[in-house]
Parts: structure tokens; C-alpha cells; sequence
């Protein structure tokens, strides 16, 4: 048993480097997206606001399977056609895209309102006033909530198996398929995904008692 | 290239979606009610107990919070069997996962709840004579639910739509009657619509309605 389990270690990691990539990417390209939407949802013109608090809320109620299933079976129907890694890094990018919507919100919305007049009065720019003033005070709020949100990115990436995608999941079913030891690698898999997310809350932890100073 | 909406096949397999959302709701009830009796013993448990049953209440919390739900559904059904003897179908291994899971998630909220309780409360009860039991369950718990009510809410939602990883092991649920009918209609778009409709209406129904109860049992400021 043990020596067919070490036999399968360089496949697993292979799964296991996917399963990171796709965390990676999502993390990245959800945070560039969630930035921008959410920077319109709290300063942009009405229809922008509406437009992005109906994606968000769509999203965010519907099971990310769904979603999933959706855009790698839905999107070729309507002549769009993306290869199922891409489909799979899509949908789990507009998820994630639609919580760091809400994190901004959250982050903007706590800053007293008297520092963006203060700034307003003393003539900076739109693009001035959140560079220098609201970003920087709104990130201490913002990093806590979103670093907690990627062990939920990794958690998710183990759906992209059900669109085929050899990572970590899939990696392990095939093990198991080909060797019938699936109590033994099931905790496998669960206790390197665990090490990835513990790692990741106790470093959000640490993070948070970093930036505690800034309780009123 | 056009593409047609085109909803009859869908009503005429509607039951498929139907039916699996009265499944979805029900695994989530189940789960959750069970859920809720774990986390409430596990929290009650750990904010008076040492430090042997803290490790060991936290251990269970952390593993099962980062670890993905799918890995969990996948060891208790097609694991969990081949080294003890048990036996049981989709569904029942489904609720089973779900309720562990769902235990993880609540005994954290349940906890913040209780270590919110304000001392003086307690003090007071005790003022007035009642036994420690007297003290938790008309004091402790009481003030405890109306702090985590809103907490409780969102991961109620959110435990619904878990729901949806049963289908990776064929129980009947909402995804599942979506994906059945994907497969066999090839009426995709129509199909993902429809299921995206249902989860976001009975979602934001059990929202509204938690809300609901929410505002009738705020604390009071």
C-alpha cells in the first residue's frame, strides 16, 4: 500500500502544482477585476452601481458549481468557445471577482466621509484622493477579509476536476482508480490542502493583530 | 452562429429541476439541523472546558474549514466504506458530510456568539439564584442567539448552496437534475438559466425571511 502511494507522489505533485496555478490566477485576476468593479460600485454613475450590485448579488447566490457548469457547457453554445482550463479559471474568477467586490465596499465604506471632503478641499483629484487617501486607509480593512477569502479559492479550485482538469483532486481520484487505496489517499489530499489553508488563515491572523492598531 | 432560446424541453423535464430542489432544500434542512446541535454542544463544550477538549474542538474546526467540501463528500462516501463497515446510500452520506461540515462552520459562530455575552449578564443571573444550567439555558443562550443571528443567516445561505456538491455523487438535487437535463436535452443555456433562477429565488426568500426573524429578535442596544 505505502509503496503504491509513493509511487503516485510525482503525479500527485503534478495535480497539486495545478491546483496551486489555478488558485494563483484566480487570486490575481479576481483581484484586478474586484478592484475596478467594486471601486465603480461605491463612486460610479447609477446605471454602473446597479449594473455591478446585480452581478455581484447573482453571483454570489448561486452555488459556484452552477457557475461553473454554465460557463464551460454555456459559453460554446453561444459560439464561445474556451478550452475547459480557461472555463474553469473563468467562472471561479468572476465568484471570487464578486466577493472582492463586497470586501472593497466594505473596506471604502468603513472610511470616515470627513477624509474624502478634507481631501476634496484641499484639491486633489479623484484618482489623487484614492491613491493617497482613501486606499491607504481602506487597505488595512480590505487585506484581513480578502487573504481569508484565498484558502476559499483553494478550496474552490478543487472544482475544476469536474471539468477534467488534472489537479490535485482529480490527481487523487485517478490514484485511487488505479489502485483502490482511497481511504489512505483521500487523507492524503485533505491533509495537503489543509497545510496550504492553514497556513494561509495563520498568516491572515497574524495580519490582522499587524493592523489591530487602527481600532477606534 | 444564432442561438434560439428554446424553454420547452426544460418545462417538459421540469420535474428533474423541481423535484431536486425540494431534495436540495431538504439535505440542507437535515444537515443543518444536525449541524446546529454540534455546534452548539461543541461551543457551550469549549468555552468551559481545558485545554485537552479545546485542542482537540479546534482541531475539528480548523481541519474541516480548509479542507475543500467536495474532498470531504467524496472520502465519507467512497472512503469511509472501504475501512469501517458501514453502508449507505448517496443522499444519507451526503447529509452525514454536510453535518460534520456544517458543525465546523457553526460551532465557530456559535462560539464568538457566547464569548460576546456581556459578564455583567451572566453576574446578574447568578445574582438572582440560578443554577449554572438555569444560567446557560435562560441567559447565555438566549443573548448568545440574538448576537449571531445575522452571522447564522449567511452561513445557512451558504450551507444550501453547498447542496449542490451532491451531484458529484448522483444524489437527485438541483445541479444534478441541471446537469441531467444539460445532457440530455442540450438545451444548456435554457437549462442553467432556469437553475440559476431557483437557487437565487429560494436563496434570497430564506434571506428575506431570516432577515425577517432577525429584526424581530434584535438584541437590544
Amino acid at each position: 500500500m505505502l509503496s503504491q502511494i509513493l509511487y503516485a507522489i510525482p503525479f500527485l505533485a503534478q495535480g497539486f502544482a495545478i491546483t496551486l496555478w489555478v488558485s494563483l490566477l484566480v487570486v490575481v485576476l479576481s483581484l484586478i477585476a474586484g478592484v475596478a468593479l467594486g471601486v465603480g460600485l461605491v463612486y460610479g454613475p447609477a446605471p454602473l452601481r446597479w449594473a455591478v450590485r446585480i452581478f455581484s448579488d447573482t453571483i454570489r447566490g448561486i452555488p459556484i458549481l452552477v457557475l461553473m457548469f454554465f460557463v464551460y457547457y454555456g459559453l460554446p453554445a453561444i459560439g464561445l468557445h474556451l478550452q475547459s482550463f480557461s472555463a474553469a479559471v473563468l467562472a471561479l474568477t468572476l465568484f471570487k471577482t464578486a466577493q472582492v467586490v463586497e470586501y472593497l465596499r466594505g473596506a471604502v465604506g468603513s472610511i470616515p466621509k470627513g477624509q474624502s471632503e478634507a481631501a476634496m478641499a484641499i484639491g486633489l483629484t479623484f484618482r489623487q484622493r484614492l491613491t493617497y487617501v482613501i486606499f491607504p486607509q481602506a487597505f488595512r480593512r480590505f487585506l484581513p477579509p480578502w487573504i481569508n477569502g484565498v484558502t476559499d479559492a483553494v478550496k474552490g479550485s478543487a472544482l475544476v476536476s469536474l471539468l477534467g482538469i488534472t489537479d490535485l483532486m482529480q490527481a487523487i481520484n485517478q490514484v485511487i482508480g488505479r489502485t483502490y487505496e482511497a481511504m489512505p489517499l483521500y487523507i492524503l489530499g485533505a491533509l495537503i490542502y489543509f497545510a496550504v489553508n492553514y497556513a494561509l488563515s495563520l498568516a491572515s491572523r497574524r495580519l490582522e493583530r499587524r493592523f489591530a492598531f487602527i481600532r477606534e | 452562429m444564432g442561438y434560439t432560446l428554446n424553454f420547452n424541453l426544460i418545462w417538459r423535464h421540469f420535474d428533474k429541476l423541481w423535484g431536486g430542489l425540494l431534495l436540495s432544500l431538504e439535505l440542507a434542512v437535515i444537515s443543518i439541523a444536525i449541524g446546529v446541535v454540534i455546534g452548539l454542544v461543541l461551543a457551550v463544550w469549549y468555552v468551559s472546558a481545558g485545554r485537552v477538549v479545546r485542542g482537540i474542538i479546534a482541531a475539528y474546526v480548523e481541519f474541516i474549514r480548509n479542507v475543500p467540501l467536495i474532498l470531504l463528500v467524496y472520502l465519507v462516501f467512497y472512503g469511509l466504506p472501504t475501512v469501517i463497515d458501514v453502508a449507505y446510500d448517496a443522499p444519507t452520506s451526503f447529509v452525514l458530510t454536510l453535518s460534520i461540515y456544517s458543525g465546523a462552520y457553526l460551532v465557530e459562530v456559535f462560539r464568538s456568539g457566547l464569548e460576546a455575552v456581556p459578564r455583567g449578564q451572566l453576574d446578574a443571573g447568578k445574582a438572582i439564584g440560578l443554577t449554572p444550567w438555569q444560567r446557560l439555558l435562560h441567559v447565555r443562550l438566549p443573548t448568545m442567539l440574538r448576537i449571531t443571528l445575522p452571522a447564522l443567516s449567511n452561513t445557512f445561505i451558504s450551507l444550501f448552496k453547498d447542496t449542490s456538491i451532491a451531484s458529484v455523487i448522483s444524489v437527485p438535487e438541483l445541479t444534478f437534475g441541471a446537469q441531467w437535463i444539460n445532457f440530455n436535452t442540450f438545451r444548456i443555456v435554457e437549462v442553467y438559466l432556469v437553475t440559476t433562477a431557483m437557487y437565487l429565488v429560494t436563496g434570497y426568500t430564506l434571506l428575506f425571511g431570516l432577515r425577517l426573524v432577525e429584526r424581530r429578535f434584535r438584541a437590544a442596544r
